[in-house]
């Protein structure tokens, strides 16, 4: 699903260059949930961010389902990022003036779907998540849980195959993070590839494979004891 | 990828930023509304005295000229300078043979206006009129409405018959209203004439005496009976279709000047006014006054663009964040842009089109207020139907649209060029 070989990344900040990504390998096979853990400064966001072709990246290579990912034009890059990657945001990033099940179906209406259609099927994944009486619902009107399964609902609805999740449950409490975590491991279980940032350990131990970031490289990885799910 | 113009989603968007910024978006709006309200009224201020003015010259012949005698400028074959001279019948009747691009030839006398009484009488009625002496080819240059009767006629002229034509006013003062006046007799300057028409004349254009105010009689008539002789005053003339009267004008002084041993470079000596040239001024006049108009309209317009640009460069400005997170989402760039530039046309075009209408309906009502008033008996008022034309209403709404999309390219460039993930980052 993904391949990621000798990657560098860095930022030129005036006359100060900032090398984040030192080279990194990284293989995440499809139907996978893996997270990726480091320290502020570890250059998992950067990764992260090249992950969700929302930056490039200087020297390497990465590919996503097959696809080179390499100097793309932005719509080519809109395009695959609606096509093939979901987003989960640690702030939800939901749009505050439309509804919940309008937040929902925003990736639909991109790729183009009338809006009966789309918001049919918006409703049957804000029915996944189970927050079907709240599809009329502005994000405003709704909890830190509810909104990150909205903004869930809100990744799946283009079907893609990898879901990026950045700190997921870094604004959420324990007993909702660990709801949260289970939806995403169910969505897991429904074949899709997961990657999730966080630098919570209680979060990366739920995961399959828990890569650590240090300093612009891998540093190793782990892989927890299968947990049984709260 | 296709965009949906009909999407209530698109549309929810622009409302949506838009209502965030109530006092400035409306305040921005305000820009463009008075730019195209002032570019409304301007043009129909600009019109209505267009309007005015040609309707002052309604019919008016204005392939025409005119042409008197003045005292000479030049001594010449003996004759001293300043030389009292006058134009004689012979020398009409030398232009009518040897001229034949005239089309209408109709010389006229000025008869006499007595300014300390009353010179025409009827009964216990009178009035102090001026009188003219011409010929029924006057009525092809500058027309008349007969309200009553007829003009003067050929046989008038060989006959030298005792027949008046009066304006409108003379008729007022003279007759009773609804009185008809056709074949009763007045007296003017002590002889007494035959009314055979009252007129309104078609056009405000007077030489010597307000038309409305005058007594027209045949020329052979008043020569003969006030004893000019062959003198005439003045004589006007058109020229044939298709020949511009500024050709002929030359060539007729020319033949003046000849047959009566006045200098060729006397520039005092023939007096003359071409209605051509002047027409041609003002024309100049009306197209300066438009072009004057599009220049203060389309800059005060402009203004309202510019704020318009601002505007929207700080609502894509305060929206980077929301940018990011559909851009994240698979917004293309065509999409964000399409978004930003319609929400300027949006607002450029509704503002704008307020200001279209409510300007429409000002004029309105000014061109109600002016009819009032002509129809009050204000003859005087030289404006006229100020209106814009359905062609400039639509000019005006097509700038509208281009400068708005031209107003929102700015801040819609600024809004891609940004890279997905900073715009996602700006809190």
């Amino acid at each position: 699903m993904v391949d990621i070989n000798e990657l560098h990344k860095s930022y030129i900040n005036g006359k100060n260059k900032l090398h984040v990504l030192k080279g990194v390998n990284l293989h995440i096979e499809a139907g996978e949930m893996v997270s990726i853990m480091g320290s502020s400064g570890s250059g998992k966001s950067t990764l992260l961010n090249i992950l969700g072709i929302l930056d490039n990246y200087d020297k390497g290579t990465y590919s996503l389902g097959g696809k080179l990912i390499q100097n793309m034009s932005e719509t080519k890059a809109a395009r695959y990022r609606n096509e093939m990657i979901g987003f989960v945001f640690q702030s939800f990033n939901l749009i505050s003036f439309k509804t919940a099940l309008e937040n929902v179906a925003l990736p639909l209406y991109y790729k183009g779907m009338g809006r009966k259609k789309r918001n049919l099927v918006a409703m049957s994944y804000l029915e996944k998540v189970g927050l079907e009486p709240w599809a009329n619902h502005l994000p405003s009107e709704m909890s830190g849980g509810q909104k990150q399964r909205v903004a869930i609902a809100r990744a799946l609805i283009a079907n893609p195959q990898l879901i990026l999740a950045d700190e997921p449950t870094g604004a959420l409490d324990t007993h909702t993070s660990y709801e949260v975590m289970n939806l995403l491991r169910e969505i897991n279980e429904a074949g899709k590839t997961l990657i999730i940032v966080t630098h919570e350990h209680d979060i990366s131990q739920m995961t399959d494979r828990i890569i650590r970031l240090r300093d612009g490289v891998i540093e190793r990885e782990e892989f927890p004891v299968k947990a049984a799910t709260v | 990828m296709y965009i949906s113009f009909f999407d209530p989603d698109f549309w929810q968007e622009i409302w949506s930023s838009l209502k965030k910024n109530k006092i400035r978006t409306f305040l921005t709006a305000f820009g463009v509304f008075w730019g195209i309200f002032m570019l409304v009224i301007m043009a129909g201020a600009g019109k209505a005295l267009n309007n005015g003015v040609s309707e002052g010259f309604k019919n008016f012949a204005s392939n025409s000229a005119f042409i008197w005698a003045n005292k000479t400028g030049e001594p010449y074959k003996g004759f001293k300078r300043g030389r009292i001279w006058n134009i004689r019948n012979s020398d009409i009747a030398y232009l009518r043979d040897n001229v034949p691009e005239i089309e209408y030839l109709a010389p006229r006398l000025q008869g006499w206006r007595e300014s300390k009484g009353d010179n025409v009488v009827r009964g216990i009625r009178s009035g102090s009129f001026a009188i003219n002496g011409d010929y029924p080819e006057y009525r092809k240059i500058d027309p008349f409405t007969m309200v009553y009767g007829r003009f003067i006629n050929e046989i008038d002229i060989i006959n030298r018959r005792k027949v008046c034509i009066i304006g409108e006013r003379v008729y007022d003062v003279l007759f009773q209203p609804k009185e008809n006046p056709i074949g009763k007799v007045i007296r003017v300057n002590g002889v007494y004439f035959t009314v055979v028409g009252v007129f309104i004349p078609d056009t405000k254009i007077n030489f010597g005496s307000d038309k409305k105010e005058t007594i027209f009689m045949p020329f052979t008539t008043l020569q003969q009976t006030f004893n000019y002789g062959d003198v005439v005053h003045f004589f006007s003339f058109t020229a044939k279709n298709g020949i511009p009267v500024s050709d002929i004008e030359p060539k007729v002084i020319k033949m003046l000047k000849e047959r009566n041993s006045i200098a060729p470079n006397d520039s005092e000596g023939v007096g003359h006014v071409n209605v051509e040239a002047q027409f041609k001024q003002m024309s100049y006049l009306f197209i300066g006054i438009a072009v004057l108009t599009w220049i203060v309209g389309l800059g005060t317009l402009l203004a309202g663009v510019i704020g318009v640009s601002n505007i929207m460069l700080i609502i894509v400005k305060e929206r980077t964040h929301e940018i990011g997170i559909q851009r994240a989402l698979g917004a293309t760039p065509r999409k964000i842009i399409t978004q930003i530039i319609t929400e300027s046309v949006f607002l450029t075009t509704l503002s704008g089109y307020l200001g279209l209408l409510l300007g429409i309906l000002v004029l309105q009502g000014a061109g109600k207020v002016i009819e009032m008033s002509k129809e009050a008996g204000n003859s005087d008022m030289i404006l006229s139907d100020p209106s814009i034309s359905l062609s400039t209403g639509i000019i005006a709404l097509i700038i509208l649209i281009v400068f708005g999309a031209i107003a929102g390219m700015l801040p819609a460039s600024r809004a891609v060029r940004m890279k997905a993930i900073d715009a996602l980052r700006d809190e």
